[in-house]
Parts: structure tokens; sequence; C-alpha cells
């Protein structure tokens, strides 16, 4: 018998309903996304009632598909420059800096990049909205440039910024974390020695957290990949210019009515999800 | 305190207040345009009113929405906080046979099976269901996506609390529902906290799914109403969005006061996905 007097029957009991609950709107969607993926099953139309199995034809069509061939060219420029680049880089750079401010201007900054990390997701969008349109948007204020809408001239560029605003505060705290377990006496010996700030980090901070900014960089590439706030932004427009993949993936799939289809590509989605997946869980085994 | 030090502590600051500015200006609208008395997408000093304030609540769809948005987000956040405890307080303390390999299938499954990943099986299963325009299966969808997550981050702060107390109020003649309701869920409580705050944001928040399974205007959530507000009929309405996207923001930023007041916003491995 174990501590809390369960028992083993009883302890699946306990399990069960939450397992339930994850295997009908977690694993047999994923699962089911595969065998819609071979079909050409559509929304509407007489492939709606009778959907065929086409094999991999699906497959075959997104990779000629210059739309779904854009749009991972389109995810791979969001990934990197917004979360890798981006995210990783400007929340390191709040971690080290906001070590050596006053109490009351670390709070602050720290309180505004956690705001627009957990506000909704629709009211941010709206807010980067006003601030990118054309006539009294702010940013055409602040730079002198009203004519400019931003959104439409420069789409990658607008949602790779707000990304970036949005989601740092993820690495801003991990980097936090990670950078309280540097011994404070090497940094002092650094110090001591002479050395410039880039050549700290460098040197002595980065061999500390070097598990970390690897695990950051994993999560924050998953999670960028799969934000579905572009399309609250740009809709994928103009012309398909930002359609990343989860943009694609709905318009296709509820615009169009090509569920195989979407499928299709979902699935990608997935296999590139668990690729990453699999990558973070070694890392924390091997930390483990 | 040389030159070199003056223009370094100078660059120092210049560089904090472009990040601090890069953060705050998107959000200072929120804070003026809901009082203005014309409101326009720039930034500017309102002149001060209410009427904004009025006109929300005279729209016909804001408190509905507003509500919707509370009956799906506290059945989601309840059902994920009460099965994730339950798993989560077993998982820690019995040996089920093949623990260690649902405990990996449910982290690799708390990441890989994104809503965007899953949104075509998930809104066709719904469709054929019959379940399209039902807010109580939208909640459970959602629970059902933030359930692994909060298992797995819940193990960790039951794990934390010692067996020694309970195998002394099991000396002591309580019923294992005893000890889980007396003894165990008092002691974890901040961990079952952070999950209820965890879950309530994310699904307070959650846009997609609601967006792919609430069709009818009646039962939308506030997520999916703001996205209509300005999307619908080319040029948004001014007075509306201000004042109904603060309403809808108020919660988050109670809960995130509250947290960071009560326990500090400190690290507790993947606390948002």
């Amino acid at each position: 018998m174990d501590s809390s007097g369960l028992g083993v029957r009883r302890a699946v009991g306990f399990v069960a309903p939450a397992l339930v609950l994850i295997g009908i709107f977690l694993v047999f969607p994923a699962l089911w996304t595969l065998y819609i993926g071979i079909t050409n099953y559509q929304l509407t139309g007489p492939a709606a009632a009778n959907p065929q199995v086409v094999g991999l034809d699906n497959l075959v069509e997104a990779v000629r598909d210059p739309l779904f061939t854009n749009s991972l060219w389109l995810t791979a420029l969001f990934v990197l420059f917004s979360a890798v680049i981006g995210q990783n880089v400007l929340g390191f750079l709040l971690a080290w800096l906001l070590r050596s401010v006053s109490p009351w201007l670390r709070r602050t900054t720290e309180g505004l990049v956690l705001l627009s990390w957990i506000l909704p997701s629709t009211v941010v969008a709206f807010l980067w909205f006003a601030v990118l349109s054309r006539d009294t948007g702010t940013l055409g204020l602040l730079l002198g440039q009203p004519e400019t809408s931003w959104l439409v001239q420069y789409p990658m560029t607008s949602l790779i910024i707000f990304n970036i605003w949005r989601g740092t505060a993820f690495s801003m705290l991990l980097y936090t974390s990670a950078l309280a377990a540097v011994p404070p006496s090497q940094l002092e010996t650094a110090r001591l020695v002479g050395a410039s700030g880039w050549q700290t980090v460098r040197d002595v901070v980065f061999p500390h957290i070097r598990g970390h900014v690897l695990t950051n960089t994993l999560l924050i590439s998953l999670w960028t990949a799969n934000d579905f706030t572009p399309f609250l932004l740009t809709s994928g427009g103009p012309n398909h210019q930002s359609e990343v993949l989860p943009v694609l993936i709905y318009r296709q799939a509820l615009e169009g009515g090509q569920l195989g289809y979407a499928s299709a590509m979902s699935m990608l989605l997935l296999l590139g999800n668990l690729a990453i997946a699999l990558v973070y869980l070694r890392l924390l085994r091997r930390r483990a | 305190m040389s030159p070199l030090w003056i223009v370094r502590r100078i660059g120092f600051y210049v560089l904090i207040t472009v990040v601090l500015a890069f953060f705050a200006v998107p959000m200072l609208w929120l804070a003026s345009a809901p009082f203005d008395a014309k409101p326009g997408l720039g930034l500017r000093w309102p002149d001060w009113t209410l009427r904004n304030v009025v006109a929300t609540f005279e729209h016909p769809y804001t408190l509905t929405s507003l509500v919707n948005s509370l009956v799906l987000c506290v059945i989601a956040t309840v059902v994920t906080t009460v099965l994730a405890a339950l798993a989560a307080y077993a998982l820690s303390r019995v040996r089920i046979p093949g623990r260690d390999l649902l405990l990996y299938l449910l982290l690799l499954l708390s990441s890989v099976v994104t809503g965007t990943a899953a949104m075509v099986p998930i809104f066709v299963m719904m469709l054929q269901l019959g379940l399209i325009n039902s807010q109580f299966g939208t909640a459970l969808v959602i629970a059902g996506g933030m359930l692994p997550a909060a298992i797995f981050i819940l193990k960790d702060f039951m794990d934390a609390v010692p067996r020694s107390y309970e195998e002394s109020a099991r000396v002591f003649g309580a019923s294992p529902r005893q000890v889980l309701a007396h003894v165990v869920l008092p002691v974890a409580r901040p961990g079952v906290a952070t999950i209820f705050v965890w879950a309530f944001v994310n699904a307070w928040g959650n846009f997609l799914l609601p967006f792919l399974l609430l069709r009818d205007v009646g039962q939308q959530p506030a997520a999916v109403l703001l996205r209509t507000l300005y999307d619908e009929g080319g040029s948004a309405n001014l007075t509306v969005i201000p004042v109904f996207s603060l309403l809808y923001s108020i919660p988050v930023v109670v809960l995130y006061l509250f947290v960071s007041k009560r326990y500090g916003f400190r690290f507790h491995g993947g606390i948002k996905s």
C-alpha cells in the first residue's frame, strides 16, 4: 500500500476522467488528422458526404502548391526573426540589464513586459492594429509618415515586431531565473580583470546558461510556429504576403472548405512540433 | 567618474527607455481611448468623457459576450483544475503500471497537439457530434487542451507535499477522500491556485477554439465579439471597441496583480502554452 492509502484501483479511477478528456479532445483529433489528411474530404459538396481515400496525393499537391511553400518560408522567417533572434535576444537583454537598476524601474519594466504577454490576443491585436494603421496610427505620427499603412506595406516585418513584443516575457522570466544561478564570484572576477559587458556574457555567463538558451529557443519556436494571432492582424494578407502556416490551414479548411488538404498540412505541422518536442524532452532528461 | 563611465550610463538609460517605450506605447491607448470624446486610432490626450462607457453597455452583444466568456472560462477552468488535481495526486502517490510512460506522453502531448495543428479534426468532430454552438462542448475542448500541462505542473507541487502528513492522518483513521480534502489539498494550495489562474487566463484569452466552434453571435465570448467589432463593415466602431477591450482585459490584469502580490511572478516550468 502507498502512503495515501489509495491503492492502484482507486488511483486509476482518479486519473481516468482526465485521460478520457485528453483522449477525446487531444489524442483522437491528432490521430484523426492523419486519416483526414489522406482523403479528399470537403466541407460542402459531394466529397463532404462521401470522402474518398486519395493516399499521399494531398502531400504531393502541397509540396507543389506555391501557396504552401510560400507559407512554409514565411513561417520559417517568422520563427527565426521573431522568436529565435527577437524574443531570445531581447529577453536576455532585459534579464541582464534589469539586474542593476532600481527596484521600481525593474518592477515597472517587468510589469509592462508581462502584461503584453498575458493580455487577451484579440485585445493586443487591436492595440497593434491601432499603432500600425495609416492616417492616425501612433507609429505613423511618431515617425512623421502618417501615409504609411504598415500592415499593408510591411506585413511580415509588422508581424515579427508584434510577436517580439508579445512573447519576450517568457524569455525574460527564463533568463532571469537562469542568471540567478551564475556564481556571483565569477562575475566579480570578470569585473576585476576589466572584462567588458560583452566579454562577461560570452565567457562567464553563457557557459552556465547554455542549456537554458536551448530550452528557451525550442519552446518559443514551437509556440511561434503554432501562433494564430497573425490571423487577427493581417488575415494572411495582403495577397498571401503574411500567410504563415496556421493562417493558411485555417483559410484552406474553413474558408476554402478543403478539409482533407488542410489536414495534410496540419499533419506536417504536427510532425514539426513532434520533432521539436522530442529534442526538448531529451534535453530535460539529460539534465535530470 | 570618467567620461567613458558617464557615456555608458547614459547609453544604458537610453536603452532602457527605448525598451520601456516599445512595451508601453501600444498599451497606453487602452488607458486613453476609452475615455476620449473623439477616440481615434492614434495615441492622444483624451477629452475626458464617460459617454463611450454608456454606449458600450447599450450595445446589444457586449454584456452577453462577457457573460459567455465567464461561463466558458469557469467551466474550462474548474474542469481542468479538478481533474488535473485528482490525476496529479494519484500519479504522484501511486505507482500505477506504465506511469512513467504516461507522464512522458502527457508532457509530449502538452506541446505537440496545439489548437492550431488540430483545428480541422476538432472542427469536424464537433460538427458531426452536433456540438457547434455548444458552450459546454467548447469549454471541454479547451479543458482537454490544457489538462496535460496542468497535470504535469501540479504533479510537481503534489510531489513536494510530505507523505508523513498523510500517513499520520491515516493512523487516526482518515479515509483516502478525507486525506485528500483535508490534508493534501490545503498543503498543495499554491499549486492548485497557480493552475487555476493559469487555466483561467488561457481560457479567457482563447480565440481560435470559440471562433471555430461558436458560430452564433449570441453564444460567442468577448474574444470573438471583439474580433467581429473591428473586422466587420470596413471601419472599426471606435466608440465601443476601446471600452470593451478594457472591460475584457480587466480580469486578466486583476489576476496578474493578485498573483504577483501573493506569490511573486516566479517560474513554474512551462507556465503558459
